[in-house]
């Protein structure tokens, strides 16, 4: 029988690499451990600071469009450039930040709670990671060629990325290439290692939720980042090469363009929101110390809204004088997407009833998701019927229903997770009264932030406008002390975070969390750099 | 050996550090740098530096496939890999494959969406009427729209004659490739070698036929990427499906040199395979383009 040992001794000394005596637990060292590494942790981590590093400049940006919005006029920026920060601040948000830190969970998190030794493609999982550094160079950079950068929105809609836009609209259709090449890689790595890589005995209903709904959102993502990538070619050949996709003198239409963006974009979204749900899944049982209630109808609540999330697209696109049948067809079918969603909301509550139930931070962070993620689901159902999105569609109310789901969904799940798994990669406990004063700062600005935006939305104060009209300065000067505030909070998580990594802190057990289960929990916290070569056996 | 399972497991073969991913990060890094200023250079006319980088990103982007799969096939061929590794692997292009239909469905779609709903509407259809009476008076919705709104006229590429052969020639090469796969797993080496050779001249030829029917399209037909939207659909759906052709081509007689130098066995052949299951790919899309874009 061959030992762990000898699966690492097979490694390819006499392939001209260049390999020193490897053995097993020799770790690399300096930078190129980073550049040329194959290790899913490694990877996770990169993800994961690359995700924060975006974060915060994305977040830079929002502080300028909050700035500019402090008082009504035009104050601190041109129009043009106001443009230009909501676009990237949003492309940044979602491409840059969510999905990135969801991918380095995923990396750290999958092969070992499955029992894998690695995840299945090593050596593309380095490349997947190491394309989104030079993709959001481009993009950046572009805000620096002549004329400025992309300022269509971070929706791009045609004719504004077509006709409208300026010289940098090939560079941004070009990192969104490259990005999307990623993701792709990304997403198929989940996927093989999930299918192929299990320890004997974690049959498929046996796996950690978030195993299942990261493995549910890599389907969405093979399936729908092929049609960004399909429709940003269109608005380069529309925009460089003479077709007329977009525009009617050649018999194209500019809705098409919003049909196949939001074919992809609906989906996207749940990309952003699917493993967030898989997060509170893992940690509500913990501090509730009990099983997940309903474990199965949360698999399925997961596909189905996965499925749903492919005919509902056209709910972004109700004023654009759709028929009346399709009006109503995409209406129903979103409202129809709620149940799933009752179901899980309803599950996570169910497994808090009567438990002996601890508020450790994760578990904060995880109840405010529960309660805020609601409310934000809430205000999308009011947003899906077709005659209230009349007025609502545009205006900040739309803007508050995304931040809601985005912000105390998927980003409160990010550090709900981080939290909840830090120990476990550094260790360490990290600190947790900077944990508290983050957290509870961060609760109180988000929605100081974020709540006011349904009121002035619906008094009808319009989206990507750097002016607006007097009677919302009171407000706007609120949310715009709201986002300081929220900003300024997250560097106590920049400082948490650092203190974490240099192993600051009380040595913590491989359980970390009292009634934590799952196989992650089982090995040594810091996790080695190499587990499970062997496959645990999973009862 | 690889049979009772938890062998198999412990063998899963995972590389030590590689540099061919960041060289491949820094080709497409190149590739967008280059191809985002080499558009704008061509289309304002001016002279710039994004052709070079375009091209540098190229052939970095070609070191790191031959470097990449070079190792690749060392590994193989030393015996590293097991069978689940193997499963990977197939999965890993099946899931490619699955990618890369939904990149032809977006320009289906849109191809749909312009005959169905964009051209009818256009012409009046649905509640439409105003429309087509202020804003475009005397437009009529057809499909081939070989007269657009905005007054370009072209004419619409007919399907009996080229594309015809074309299909068949395709469809052809996919027999032919099926039985070098034959041939390969009953270790009929000659078969192999002669069947895959065969596709790959049937590839050459599709290849070469079609250059001629964009020769034609243009000169004779005026039919370009500016006509309007059939010409957009038309171009882009058979210009992918031809780059997919080419490198389904470059695939194939990559496979041919691997299989001439005695490569493959009937058991392990992960690599043909994958590259089959590419080229069976590409013929059914064109099935579909004959069909759509075409015959309809
Ligand atoms: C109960 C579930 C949900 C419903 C019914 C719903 C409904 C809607 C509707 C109808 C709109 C379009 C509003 C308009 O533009 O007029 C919208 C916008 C949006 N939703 Fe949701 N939504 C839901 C959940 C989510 C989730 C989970 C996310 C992300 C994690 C999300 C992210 C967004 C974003 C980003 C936009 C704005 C896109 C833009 O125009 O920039 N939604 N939602
Ligand atoms: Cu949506």
């Amino acid at each position: 029988m061959s030992t762990a040992t000898d699966t690492v001794n097979t490694n390819p000394d006499s392939h001209g690499h260049d390999s020193h005596d490897d053995h097993h637990h020799h770790i690399p060292k300096g930078l190129m451990r980073w550049v040329l590494t194959t290790n899913h942790k490694d990877i996770g981590t990169l993800y994961l600071w690359f995700a924060f590093i975006m974060f915060l400049v994305g977040g830079a940006m929002a502080m300028v469009i909050r700035a500019e919005l402090f008082q009504p006029g035009l104050q601190i920026v041109e129009p043009n450039f106001f443009n230009q920060m909501t676009t990237v601040h949003g492309l940044i948000m979602v491409f840059g930040a969510v999905m990135p830190a969801f991918t380095g969970l995923a990396n750290w998190l999958i092969p070992m709670m499955i029992g894998a030794p690695d995840m299945a493609l090593p050596r593309m999982n380095n490349w997947s990671f190491w394309i989104l550094p030079f993709a959001f160079l481009i993009l950046l950079s572009s805000l620096f060629v002549e004329g400025g950068g992309p300022a269509f929105g971070w929706t791009f809609y045609a004719p504004l990325s077509t006709t409208y836009s300026g010289d940098s609209t090939a560079l941004f259709v070009f990192s969104v290439h490259i990005m999307g090449i990623s993701s792709i890689m990304g997403a198929i790595n989940v996927i093989v290692t999930i299918f192929n890589m299990r320890a004997p005995g974690m049959t498929y209903m046996k796996m950690p939720l978030f195993v299942w709904t990261w493995l549910i959102t890599a389907f969405l993502l093979i399936a729908v980042m092929p049609v960004l990538a399909g429709v940003v070619t269109m608005v380069l050949t529309d925009k460089y090469f003479g077709t007329s996709f977009f525009d009617a003198a050649g018999g194209g239409d500019p809705v098409l363009f919003q049909h196949i963006f939001w074919f992809f974009g609906h989906p996207e979204v749940y990309i952003m929101i699917l493993p967030a749900f898989g997060i509170i899944s893992q940690i509500v049982p913990t501090f509730s110390r009990k099983k997940l209630f309903g474990y199965a109808s949360m698999v399925y609540a997961t596909a189905s809204i996965a499925l749903l999330s492919f005919i509902v697209w056209a709910h972004h696109m109700f004023t654009t004088g759709m028929p009346v049948f399709a009006e109503m067809f995409f209406m129903i079918a979103t409202m129809i997407i709620a149940v799933p969603t009752g179901v899980k909301v309803f599950n996570w509550v169910a497994t808090m009833w009567r438990g002996s139930i601890s508020f450790e931070i994760p578990m904060l962070f995880a109840i405010a998701f529960i309660i805020l993620f609601t409310i934000g689901g809430l205000s999308g159902l009011m947003l899906a019927i077709t005659p209230v999105d009349f007025q609502y569609h545009d205006t900040y109310f739309v803007v508050a229903h995304f931040h809601y789901v985005l912000v105390t969904g998927a980003v409160f799940s990010i550090m709900a997770a981080v939290y909840y798994w830090l120990p476990k990669w550094t260790g360490r406990m990290f600190d947790i009264t900077l944990a508290k004063w983050h957290f509870w700062c961060s609760l109180i600005s988000v929605n100081v932030l974020f709540f006011p935006m349904h009121f002035v939305g619906l008094a009808g104060m319009p989206r990507r406008i750097p002016d607006y009209a007097l009677q919302f300065a009171d407000f706007n000067k609120w949310i715009s002390v709201g986002g300081f505030a929220f900003g300024l909070s997250q560097l106590i998580f920049l400082a948490l975070v650092i203190k974490a990594c240099r192993k600051k802190g009380e040595k913590v057990s491989s359980q970390v969390w009292e009634g934590a289960e799952g196989l992650e929990w089982e090995i040594p916290s810091p996790a080695p750099y190499h587990t499970f070569d062997t496959p645990p056996t999973v009862k | 050996m690889a049979q009772d399972a938890p062998q198999q497991y412990e063998k899963y073969y995972v590389p030590e550090q590689s540099v061919w991913p960041i060289v491949g990060a820094i080709a497409l890094f190149l590739i967008a740098v280059g191809a985002g200023n080499y558009v704008v250079e061509v289309s304002k006319d001016k002279s710039g530096y994004g052709a070079y980088v375009l091209i540098a990103g190229l052939i970095t982007l070609l070191v790191m496939v031959v470097g990449w799969f070079k190792n690749q096939i060392d590994e193989s061929m030393s015996g590293l890999y097991s069978a689940q590794l193997g499963r990977s692997y197939r999965q890993g292009m099946a899931w490619f494959i699955f990618s890369e239909v939904m990149f032809f469905a977006a320009f289906f779609g849109a191809l749909f969406y312009a005959r169905v709903i964009a051209v009818p509407w256009l012409g009046g259809a649905s509640n439409n009427a105003m429309t087509n009476e202020v804003l475009w008076p005397g437009f009529e919705a057809m499909w081939p729209l070989v007269s657009t709104p905005g007054g370009t006229e072209t004419q619409a590429m007919g399907w009996l004659g080229l594309p015809l052969y074309n299909t068949i020639i395709l469809l052809v090469s996919s027999v032919t490739l099926h039985y070098a796969h034959v041939g390969l797993e009953e270790n009929k080496r000659k078969q192999l070698t002669w069947m895959l050779g065969l596709t790959i001249l049937l590839g050459c030829i599709f290849l070469g036929l079609q250059g001629y029917e964009y020769v034609h399209a243009y000169r004779d037909l005026g039919l370009t990427l500016q006509s309007g939207i059939y010409g957009n659909t038309f171009f882009l759906l058979t210009g992918f499906h031809g780059l997919h052709v080419t490198l389904g081509t470059v695939i194939l007689i990559v496979l041919f040199f691997r299989v001439l130098k005695g490569h493959f066995t009937p058991k392990e052949h992960f690599a043909f395979q994958a590259g089959a299951w590419y080229w069976h790919f590409v013929d059914v899309v064109w099935v579909m383009l004959f069909f759509f874009v075409y015959i309809l």
